[in-house]
């Protein structure tokens, strides 16, 4: 110890000096380069950050957080402020930890006209309100990829119903909703050929191709989703879509890019106009318009998937026809608002009064106001038309320009304040700035290039502006490596105050896009614990342990089996046969919460099965070799869970080993 | 032999008046509290049946080899709703004849009802506690699960409550009443000596 405190005068002075020529350096390259290097984390951070995330062990967070899982084709249930990750709910991507998708119940939730499809890519969130307020009973969520729309039950945090977009491709522009969720709409990404005239050159687009934009009605009681009409569009781009809310209630306003109609090489041929559009629709037009019997039916092919709670078993029902609205007849449904330059995002204000279009190759963001247009509509102010559907006047609409936000503009929520927040993909920050008076008032980093951004009830017309998450689209050092593939990071801010401060950083589940947040009071109370066994009306499902039997219909086997802490019954199988669809009923006794059973047999190539208490699921497996084959409960149930388990006797095709089952019996 | 003043005629009425809830709530609740179940289950016994978190009690229990709570473990569900009900017709029938002996005989009654309902209860816990399944997962030398009769008491991994519920304590309200008619009777026999 002496020894290093005689070195350590010497070599401080050493340091010093040598901190000097840095900070003399540092310095230069600051003044020679004002503003290129981006300010670090921890200069943002300040002293009570950890204090306002931690949710101390016991306590419940603040906020639900449904977060999109893009290319998981899931959604992530995380609590904030910790960040925390609660669930991952499966959606429109098999699960084989559940057996979502596997087990015979679940298979026709993912069934399409194209039969069944295991993935898809889940981006956008819509959480159920009324009187454009989050009513926190469903959350929605579109599979840009072959387009369907998913409802999610929000007392299970279930899918509880999938439906197939028709003549849609690349559902992006979805599952945006009204403000009582009477609509949810599908606005297709890529424009098709539609009905018997599908089979075209590619280079017919501007002839063959159509854009379709859906409004599919949801029940208000039960939740149950029918497409209720179409609207034919030009074969645009449709990006993303927003409804008017409050004073702008009964319109709907869809982002526009590739106007210039380009089929290949979109990166340089659909950002060469200056101005794409954002598409208004007066949907309570339309809706008189279907009432008077103005739209036309056509035929499509199209799955319609809904979940049985009583069941515990989905069906999937293929329909045929879709009802089509031609605005270029239909004069006043259709109007098209500029927007510079590709716009992404666009957005509504709480009042429902602005119109915010993030044009994500514009320098500037437009706000347009909802009375201008109601104005100019009134006094044909228009300055074309697209296929005898009218073209607003840019000035007429507008109510100002926010100037000089950032680059990359995508999109804006709300904090209820006055405020909107803009997320900045290529400056890689978030753009605070006043609805009124157009002027940013503040901006922070992201860590990197955000996508998306969430405010609890930010999309409504009640905004909690208490915090913002950005969920960005690049990670690089945020977190410890993970070789070549990296979590997405997120970023918390704390909103409440002038400034935006940023609180947490946490990492996410598949990619993110969209995302909302709900206060956690709206549903924490009337979740579902288990599923009361004299209400499940599954066909093989068993109300005690004494019906467990094994019963043979030709070269179908089917066991009747019960799951209880902590035994199968029946556990001993033999007289099943090489070739033989086997079919394990197995219900869940329990009727407590918290006491899944799960279900795996050696060898069966599928996924295992997990049982809730109360319900019934079925694993099939076609057994190809003879032997004795295991199965065992694989969620840990109880002290003797690892007790849990039974054997199935598999024999030679044409041997004479008699179906026999049994529990408990010994010799 | 005196008769009784007329209020303390009408506590005799009441007494037995409030016999009648017990058709109607719950008499007796035995609760489990153990780390994996921190909100506790809790068990109702009532004047003809269980109630509550029976199945999970049983589904816990089981590992131990106790034996399944069910209503068919109970045979004074068969008969206990006439003896309520003959309770409230003697309570009626002392109100009506209104002698000094007739409160004592009902107070009497009462009492020994209570305490062979305690006597019950105990015997119940007793067998429910030591008569194990001797092939049970988990044996544990020396140890017997009898719940309290009343109060709290530890066992195993669970701490086990009992106690009266609210037919009970109504009961007990009403015996109450008739300790008072009996007080007020006495303090007036002195004040006539």
């Amino acid at each position: 110890m002496p020894l290093s405190s005689d070195i350590k005068p010497f070599n401080q002075s050493k340091t010093m000096k040598k901190n000097v020529w840095l900070l003399a350096a540092g310095l230069t390259a600051v003044a020679l380069a004002p503003g290129c290097k981006p300010k670090g984390a921890q200069s943002a951070i300040s002293g009570d950050a950890a204090s306002k995330v931690y949710v101390a062990p016991g306590t419940h967070d603040e906020f639900y957080n449904i977060v999109s899982g893009g290319f998981n084709g899931q959604m992530s249930v995380v609590g904030l402020p910790s960040g925390r990750v609660l669930k991952i709910l499966p959606v429109f991507s098999v699960n084989p930890e559940n057996g979502y998708g596997f087990s015979e119940e679940s298979k026709p939730m993912l069934n399409t006209s194209n039969g069944f499809v295991p993935w898809d890519d889940l981006h956008h969130i819509a959480i159920s309100t009324t009187n454009a307020e989050h009513d926190a009973r469903w959350a929605f969520g579109n599979a840009n990829n072959t387009p369907r729309i998913a409802r999610v039950d929000l007392n299970t945090f279930k899918t509880v119903e999938i439906i197939e977009i028709p003549n849609s491709a690349g559902n992006h522009s979805s599952p945006f909703i009204t403000q009582n969720t009477e609509y949810v709409v599908a606005g297709t990404r890529f424009s098709v050929p539609v009905g018997d005239n599908t089979d075209v050159p590619i280079d017919s687009y501007k002839q063959n191709f159509k854009g379709h934009i859906s409004f599919l009605s949801v029940n208000p009681e039960s939740g149950e989703m029918d497409i209720s009409f179409q609207i034919e569009a030009p074969p645009f781009n449709f990006d993303l879509a927003r409804a008017g809310k409050n004073k702008s209630h009964g319109w709907f306003f869809f982002s526009t890019y590739n106007t210039e109609m380009a089929h290949t090489l979109l990166e340089v041929n659909a950002s060469q106009k200056d101005k794409d559009y954002i598409m208004a629709i007066n949907w309570k037009k339309a809706e008189e318009y279907v009432k008077a019997g103005k739209g036309t039916k056509k035929k499509v092919r199209y799955a319609h998937n809904m979940w049985n709670e009583e069941t515990h078993t989905a069906t999937s029902v293929i329909k045929e026809e879709v009802l089509v609205l031609d605005p270029t007849i239909l004069k006043d449904i259709v109007y098209f608002i500029p927007c510079p330059k590709s716009p992404h995002g666009t957005d509504t204000d709480p009042t429902g009064e602005y119109i915010v279009g993030s044009g994500k190759l514009a320098a500037i963001i437009p706000v347009f106001s909802f009375t201008k247009m109601l104005a100019a509509i009134e006094k044909k102010d228009f300055e074309g038309e697209l296929g005898g559907m009218p073209v607003l006047k840019y000035e007429s609409v507008l109510h100002g320009e926010v100037t000089k936000p950032g680059l990359g503009p995508l999109h804006t929520e709300f904090d209820g304040k006055g405020f909107a927040y803009t997320s900045m993909f290529v400056s890689s920050e978030v753009v605070k700035w006043n609805i009124e008076t157009l002027e940013v008032v503040d901006r922070v980093p992201t860590y990197y290039s955000v996508g998306h951004l969430s405010i609890p009830g930010g999309p409504t017309g009640k905004p909690h502006g208490k915090y913002m998450i950005a969920y960005n689209k690049i990670t690089k050092d945020r977190y410890l490596p993970t070789g070549p593939e990296l979590t997405q990071s997120a970023q918390l801010y704390d909103i409440s105050g002038d400034k935006m401060q940023l609180l947490l950083d946490f990492p996410t589940i598949g990619e993110p896009h969209y995302a909302e947040a709900f206060p956690a009071s709206l549903i924490k109370d009337r979740q579902t614990k288990f599923y009361p066994i004299e209400k499940n009306n599954h066909p093989y499902v068993l109300k005690g342990v004494k019906d467990s039997r094994v019963e043979r219909k030709g070269n179908e086997v089917h066991v009747y089996m019960t799951s209880i802490r902590s035994n199968f019954r029946p556990d001993n199988i033999e007289g099943v046969f090489v070739g033989d669809e086997v079919y394990f009923h197995v219900t869940n006794l329990e009727q407590d919460w918290d006491v899944p059973h799960g279900f795996a047999v050696k060898g069966a190539n599928t996924g295992e099965l997990l049982i809730m208490p109360g319900e019934t699921s079925t694993l099939k497996w076609v057994p190809e070799k003879e032997g004795v084959y295991p199965f065992y409960c694989t969620d840990f149930c109880s002290a003797l869970h690892q007790e849990m388990q039974g054997y199935m006797r598999v024999s030679k095709r044409g041997s004479n080993v008699p179906l026999k089952f049994s529990t408990g019996e010994t010799d | 032999m005196k008769p009784l003043r007329f209020s303390n005629r009408i506590l005799i009425l009441i007494s037995a008046l409030l016999i009648i809830p017990s058709y109607f709530t719950p008499l007796w609740q035995i609760s489990l509290w153990a780390p994996q179940y921190p909100e506790g289950l809790n068990m109702k016994i009532w004047i003809d049946h269980l109630s509550g978190s029976v199945d999970q009690i049983n589904g816990v229990n089981h590992y131990i080899g106790m034996r399944h709570i069910g209503d068919e473990m109970f045979p004074e569900f068969g008969y206990l709703i006439y003896v309520i009900g003959a309770m409230i017709a003697i309570g009626i029938i002392a109100f009506m004849i209104g002698k000094r002996w007739s409160l004592y005989g009902f107070f009497s009654l009462i009492t020994l009802f209570g305490l062979a309902v305690l006597a019950d209860m105990f015997r119940w816990g007793y067998e429910y506690g030591h008569n194990l399944d001797q092939t049970a997962a988990i044996k544990v030398e020396g140890m017997s699960y009898q719940p309290p009769l009343i109060g709290y008491k530890e066992l195993l991994n669970f701490l086990a409550y009992s106690g009266p519920d609210t037919g009970s304590w109504i009961l007990l309200i009403g015996t109450a009443l008739l300790i008072i008619a009996i007080i007020r009777d006495r303090r007036e026999k002195k004040v006539l000596h």
